[in-house]
């Protein structure tokens, strides 16, 4: 093993840890007159990961995937890709929030600073080709997600999101350690190459209770049904910004996680786990249609509307090719810009005392007040749903395309009738904007940052987003072709 | 021969303080053999030949218990006048104590310079397993091998110490909340404090 090879590898997860160690001095001893400064240094930080992990997906395209530590971690071209798209979905999310803090007093350093860990943890979980690295990274990344749940926390609903969180999470992590434990006990590795090859000689019903354990934690972590219940509770009651955190970053990274086990160690055990995942996408699509219908709070409505997103993103995990993941890291990147564009046309909306509007009665007749937000928001939604000259049916077809491929014919079917359920709201979100009356007023103006993040996130999502199909598949499809040796 | 005398030494003392920490009225006392009965176990692992875990019972257990110690002190309703009138009737028990301790550790120290102790295998041949010491086998894992994954380990508890503190930590009168406020308090006034109702028969009163 080369220390200095696994150190430039995990570079990111280096320097990251480095920089955050640095700013929480600073914010020691700044205290939260720093706040504005450390937001700024964790935003460069994450700027300089972000090209970093670009490098290194260009390193991994034309050599081979540089193995770090032994195998404990890996720096191949789908990890890079997943850690560009958490990269950016934090830089994004940081450069929103000091606004919403602000106004309630309550920004502190230790914000950024949580969120740099968050990515380190994030970076490892995308990366780890060793289950003990795994469950760190998993375990770093959900510890400084419960305090950012609770961030605000002389605010009841806050305090009681990051309590949930907690509980749940460390259920789940109990969950996902109990798998790990059944599957270190019956193949003897806890390295993913070595846990295939134990496989591929037995695979005992012992071992099948170990991957359902793994995979029901890992459910949790992605928000599938059945495992989601926690989510409309927490995205309701956690600050604004962390909620679009939740709802982009940790989700990728859970799935790509997800991704990584489905198709490296139990790569040669696809009966075994695809009934789970295709009754976890349609029960996700279904349940995040049809949940989302009733609600009037618009945080709760996206949270319906990240799980029945994830149920889509699972239907290309179900086709278990190199398509299906290409489909999947596609879906990811398109889901990422709607999701984050959504959140912050969210946080754009404040009546003129600053309070931000966050249900159905407050955004009647937004295309009155403000009619370039509810444009954007209109793309967004429309997008969301999959509606055709928008981006976010590109995400929707290659997902579709991957399981027709893979004589999924069943499930793409179900799943695209199931789609137009979830049209309902996301219509009614639009219809609520342009046809209604307004009853309330709202702030007119919105800093130049919130109007870059949402800009960006609408072009990308809206058919100019097509420019990119074509780059996007590339990068799939090289991400992808990482686990070509495990199928 | 002396490996065998010093096995029973530790172990009837392990046994004998351990009986002490449960028999002794005084919870101060209780500690001060659980103490003894940490470091004869410590002896009793010496002898086998795991003087890592050996070093661990002292360090992590005498070093937190030293702590428990403390919050026993503290937390205990111990009348500390009847305590120092105790000093001198106890402090033959302490020298006592601190004799035994002293005792073991000159005689501990001397038989393993002398070469009379080996650390060896639990069958008692002497022939340690790996060419090394259990300490440098468990340092390359630890240091080594898993370098980045115990580092990580150590940022996942800043992490949790930095969210303890940001949850918790509160600066100041502005930032307190739910603190006693006396001004307030007095200005109370019986009109603000309570109300008169006359509620109709059969009827609930809405406050």
């Amino acid at each position: 093993m080369n220390l200095a090879s696994s150190l430039y590898f995990t570079g990111a997860e280096v320097g990251l840890s480095i920089v955050g160690l640095v700013l929480l001095l600073v914010s020691a001893w700044g205290g939260p007159r720093s706040a504005r400064l450390v937001t700024i240094l964790a935003v460069s930080a994450l700027v300089g990961a972000t090209l970093f992990s670009g490098h290194l997906f260009d390193l991994a395209v034309r050599e081979t995937a540089g193995r770090a530590f032994g195998d404990l971690y890996r720096a191949d071209t789908f990890g890079s890709f997943a850690k560009i798209l958490i990269y950016l979905a934090t830089i994004a999310v940081l450069m929103v929030t000091p606004r919403f803090f602000d106004q309630r007093g309550a920004y502190r350093p230790e914000y950024p600073v949580l969120m740099l860990f968050n990515a380190v943890g994030m970076g490892m979980m995308v990366s780890a080709t060793d289950l003990m690295t795994l469950y760190i990274g998993l375990e770093m990344s959900s510890l400084a997600s419960y305090v950012l749940a609770s961030f605000l926390r002389n605010d009841t609903r806050s305090a009681e999101a990051g309590l949930k969180y907690f509980v749940l999470g460390a259920l789940a992590s109990g969950i996902i350690l109990y798998g790990v434990s059944l599957v270190y006990g019956f193949t003897g590795s806890t390295n993913y190459e070595g846990i295939r090859a134990a496989f591929a000689i037995e695979f005992s019903t012992g071992a099948l209770f170990g991957v359902v354990f793994v995979l029901a934690g890992l459910a949790f972590k992605v928000s599938a049904v059945p495992f989601h219940m926690w989510t409309p509770d927490v995205y309701e009651g956690a600050p604004t910004p962390v909620t679009a955190f939740f709802a982009t970053a940790p989700k990728v990274a859970a799935m790509a996680m997800l991704v990584r086990m489905a198709m490296e160690p139990f790569a040669g055990e696809v009966d075994a786990w695809r009934q789970i995942v295709i009754f976890a996408a349609l029960a996700s699509i279904v349940v995040g249609a049809l949940g989302a219908i009733g609600q009037q709070n618009l945080k709760r409505l996206l949270a319906y509307s990240s799980i029945n997103n994830v149920g889509f993103i699972l239907i290309g995990l179900a086709a278990a090719t190199p398509a299906g993941v290409a489909g999947v890291m596609t879906y990811l990147a398109i889901y990422v810009a709607m999701t984050v564009g959504s959140f912050t046309a969210l946080l754009m909306l404040r009546d003129p005392m600053g309070q931000n509007l966050e249900t159905f009665d407050d955004i009647a007749g937004l295309s009155t007040n403000r009619p370039a937000l509810a444009w954007c928001l209109l793309a967004l939604m429309f997008s969301l749903a999959g509606i055709p000259p928008l981006f976010g049916f590109w995400g929707k077809f290659v997902v579709f395309q991957a399981a027709v491929q893979a004589d999924l014919v069943a499930l793409a079917a179900i799943g695209i009738a199931a789609s137009v359920i979830g049209a309902f709201y996301y219509i009614k979100f639009v219809k609520v904007m342009f046809f209604d009356d307004a009853t309330r007023e709202v702030e007119t103006e919105s800093p130049i940052g919130h109007w870059i993040v949402l800009g960006l996130s609408v072009a990308i999502i809206s058919p100019l987003g097509y420019f990119l199909t074509i780059p996007l598949g590339e990068w799939s499809a090289a991400a992808a072709a990482s686990f070509a040796a495990a199928m | 021969m002396i490996q065998t005398i010093a096995f029973y030494l530790f172990a009837v003392l392990v046994i004998a303080s351990a009986v002490m920490v449960i028999m002794s009225r005084n919870p101060v006392h209780s500690v001060l053999w659980l103490i003894l009965a940490f470091f004869n176990a410590a002896g009793l692992m010496v002898l086998v030949g795991a003087e890592f875990i050996a070093m661990l019972l002292v360090i992590v257990y005498v070093g937190a218990v030293a702590v428990l110690f403390l919050f026993v002190v503290m937390m205990l309703d111990i009348d500390f006048a009847e305590l120092r009138a105790g000093f001198i009737k106890n402090f033959p028990l302490g020298i006592a104590i601190a004799a035994i301790l002293l005792a073991e550790l000159v005689l501990g120290i001397g038989a393993y310079r002398v070469g009379a102790i080996e650390l060896g295998t639990p069958d008692g041949t002497s022939a340690p397993l790996l060419d090394r010491s259990n300490i440098e086998s468990i340092g390359a894992l630890l240091y080594r091998d898993y370098i980045f994954l115990f580092e990580a380990a150590g940022i996942i508890l800043l992490v949790a110490m930095v969210g303890a503190i940001v949850l918790t930590h509160r600066k100041g009168p502005a930032d307190a909340r739910g603190q006693q406020d006396i001004a307030k308090q007095n200005r109370r006034r019986p009109e603000e404090a309570t109300v008169m109702k006359q509620p109709g028969i059969g009827k609930g009163v809405e406050l």
